[in-house]
């Protein structure tokens, strides 16, 4: 029988394999940041123990780096702790690490694909659970907690069992307007957050297939929020090309021999996945979550739903508690929803076609009165492409705050927070009660819907915007 | 890890029951990002109190802790035995362990001995008298041993084993460095680095 993209990947890592045991599984790239590596450099340390491929390590820092005054001391004593311990730890066991102010520096999962180090056929961890965004290369990636960033750091393996496959079939063509954060939150809706637990989703069908890497990269980041432990998308020549040139990426003879591996990474046609989805492309829309989980969404046409129409109790007392949260009646339209943040940012998307699809939107326009609207670029670089674009003028002229790289309001660490009750909408990946701040109240967001909403200051689409006045002076 | 086979020590009596990870080490020390320094964190609610009998000159130095019953229950919070650890405890006696907690001891190398509450009281009522007598944890034999006192205790196999040896789940994987070295060898040399060779 054929073998699914992810049990091949599986079994070319596979170090060790033993009857009643998990497998051990060979890591090709393990990444790091400040938040999760402390306590695993620390056992290391104890034990006497070295990082065995630091050729296969590389460390950045995001969660906690500001936004504003990067060149200055960080303010909040245990951010600036981390950072560095962080840089300590590097040093010590020479681990290749890129600081706040580095031009490489930036939320880890976008730092990665930039460098060209992700690339098809690969394991990749690290001790974050976005970690599933570089599964969008073809590799299996997986999110590990600290006694596994120790285990790798000292052995380069991981023991791990294998996972079940899902297939995820989106047939025909997104609409003009339809993105792929409307893709995966429609996903997110239909299969619930549970829904991918024990899985590796791949996600393949026509509609996927012309997705550029930036957007499959949306896509297998929130894998994660459907409960999987991965998500992945064969690698094709879409794939093959964004690799091609970048630092990391295999030159000459080597490139010749990677590409003809790549190749081989499809599912086989006689191969059995586990579970299947079906999605049909054409019946999507621009896509926004009303509740307190990735899950709780629905097409921005709708309304908030009325708790008393879930069947499942469970879900009705979820609906309840979240309506209650978010401050929102059942059966208010989605679009009457007023927000006083919006958030363009994070390994969802960050990336600078994110912050060309929102700046294209905000050219010419006013962010509304009242209206907070925070751009913080996946990286650094990510930021220099947008400001040699001159997306950044764009930005600033259209009233948003143009920021430095990190992971900002994604999950408010530094002081980019909402206050309680305040409310985004957001291009990040969670929604949860105080994810963005104490109290503050979150709707996950494509950037395009982003932008129009902080034009016309509630949820909106860019479709919304052409009924717009003209912005004076254009 | 550090291997377990004998343990000669002084011992502190903690005559309570339920001590609960909270109380081992308070929720505000789990900020800290080592697994070093929990020491000024072990029960630290109860250190300020004078009386409290590890605060006393004479339990200084100390390295076996006999508890009372349902040591360990609560949070799964790893930092419990790490504080153990750092204070310089080797070895816990108790007549039963919350399950987390003792998963966590043994994968740290903290050996948890599970003995008949009638020997932890003859060892309460010996080390209250003598504060300068030695108890021996003896891994190989499966055996405490005090000034008349001799007990016996159980403990599977496996983690005897892991502990005898010193062995933690990076060592044991490390013993199949063999496996680990050969498949780098076939590794293709397209796949990326991230430093220059
Ligand atoms: S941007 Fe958000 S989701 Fe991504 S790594 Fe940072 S905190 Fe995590």
């Amino acid at each position: 029988m054929g073998r699914t993209l992810a049990e091949k990947v599986w079994d070319d890592h596979v170090v060790r394999r033993a009857e009643g045991e998990p497998d051990l599984l060979f890591i090709d790239l393990h990444l790091l940041h400040e938040v999760t590596s402390p306590q695993a450099f620390d056992g290391l340390r104890k034990s006497g123990r070295k990082v065995r491929r630091l050729d296969l390590t590389i460390a950045t820092e995001d969660h906690n780096t500001p936004t504003l005054d990067i060149d200055k001391p960080i303010a909040d004593p245990v951010s600036r702790v981390q950072l560095e311990t962080l840089r300590k730890n590097a040093a010590e066991f020479g681990v290749r690490l890129h600081p706040l102010g580095d031009v490489e520096q930036g939320v880890v999962h976008v730092v990665g694909p930039q460098l060209g180090l992700t690339q098809p056929g690969m394991t990749v961890v690290c001790g974050d659970s976005h970690t599933s965004t570089h599964g969008a290369f073809g590799g299996l990636a997986f999110g590990i907690g600290t006694s596994q960033v120790e285990h790798v750091l000292a052995t380069q393996t991981l023991p791990m069992a294998r996972p079940k496959t899902m297939a995820i079939t989106v047939n025909g063509e997104l609409p003009d307007g339809v993105t792929a954060k409307d893709l995966i939150l429609a996903i997110i809706a239909r299969i619930g957050t549970g829904g991918g637990q024990g899985y590796v989703l791949e996600y393949r069908g026509p509609a996927i297939e012309k997705l550029s890497m930036e957007a499959r990269m949306t896509i297998c980041n929130m894998s994660i929020e459907a409960g999987a432990r991965a998500g992945m998308i064969a690698p094709d020549q879409t794939t093959f090309d964004y690799l091609e040139g970048r630092p990391h990426a295999p030159k000459g003879e080597d490139w010749d021999a990677a590409v003809a591996y790549w190749k081989t990474l499809r599912t086989d046609d006689d191969a059995e996945f586990d579970a299947e989805v079906v999605i049909e492309a054409a019946e999507l829309s621009p896509f926004v979550t009303w509740g307190t989980n990735p899950g709780q969404g629905a097409p921005l046409s709708a309304d908030v739903p009325d708790p008393a129409s879930y069947e499942d109790a469970s879900e009705r007392l979820a609906a309840e508690k979240a309506l209650e949260y978010m401050g929102l009646e059942a059966g208010q339209p989605l679009r009457s929803i007023k927000v006083d943040t919006v958030f363009v940012g994070s390994c969802t998307n960050g990336r600078i076609e994110d912050l060309r699809a929102a700046a294209d939107l905000l050219k010419g326009r006013k962010v509304a009165d009242g209206v907070r609207m925070l751009v913080v670029p996946g990286s650094a670089r990510v930021g220099l492409q947008a400001v040699s674009e001159g997306l950044d003028v764009v930005f600033k002229e259209a009233g948003a705050e143009w920021r430095h790289a990190g992971c900002s309001m994604c999950l408010g660490m530094n002081p980019d927070q909402l206050a309680p009750g305040e409310r985004s909408a957001s291009t990040s990946n969670r929604n949860f009660e105080g994810r963005q701040g104490k109290g503050g109240r979150t709707h996950l967001v494509s950037p395009q819907v982003a932008a129009a909403t902080a034009v016309l200051g509630h949820l909106a689409s860019p479709a919304d915007l052409s009924d717009a006045p003209a912005p004076a002076g254009v | 890890m550090e291997a377990f086979t004998t343990h000669t020590g002084r011992a502190v009596p903690l005559r309570r029951s339920n001590v609960d990870t909270d109380q081992i080490i308070p929720a505000h020390w789990l900020k800290k990002v080592t697994r070093d320094g929990f020491e000024d964190g072990l029960f630290e609610a109860w250190r300020k109190d004078g009386t409290f009998v590890l605060n006393q000159p004479e339990r200084e130095g100390a390295t076996v802790l006999v508890a009372g019953p349902d040591f360990g229950t609560g949070s799964s919070r790893e930092h419990a035995v790490w504080a153990l650890q750092n204070y310089g405890f080797k070895a816990v006696i108790s007549s039963r362990f919350a399950d987390i907690f003792r998963g966590n001891s043994l994968k740290n190398g903290l050996l948890t001995v599970v003995l008949e509450q009638k020997i932890v009281d003859s060892l309460w009522e010996l080390t209250e008298k003598d504060p300068q007598a030695e108890v021996t944890v003896d891994l190989e034999t499966r055996q405490v041993r005090a000034e008349g006192i001799t007990a016996s205790f159980e403990l599977d196999e496996n983690s005897r084993w892991r502990l005898l040896n010193g062995l933690d789940d990076i060592s044991i994987t490390l013993q199949n460095e063999a496996d680990i070295a050969a498949y780098e060898a076939k590794r293709p040399s397209y796949k990326p680095r991230t430093l220059p060779v």
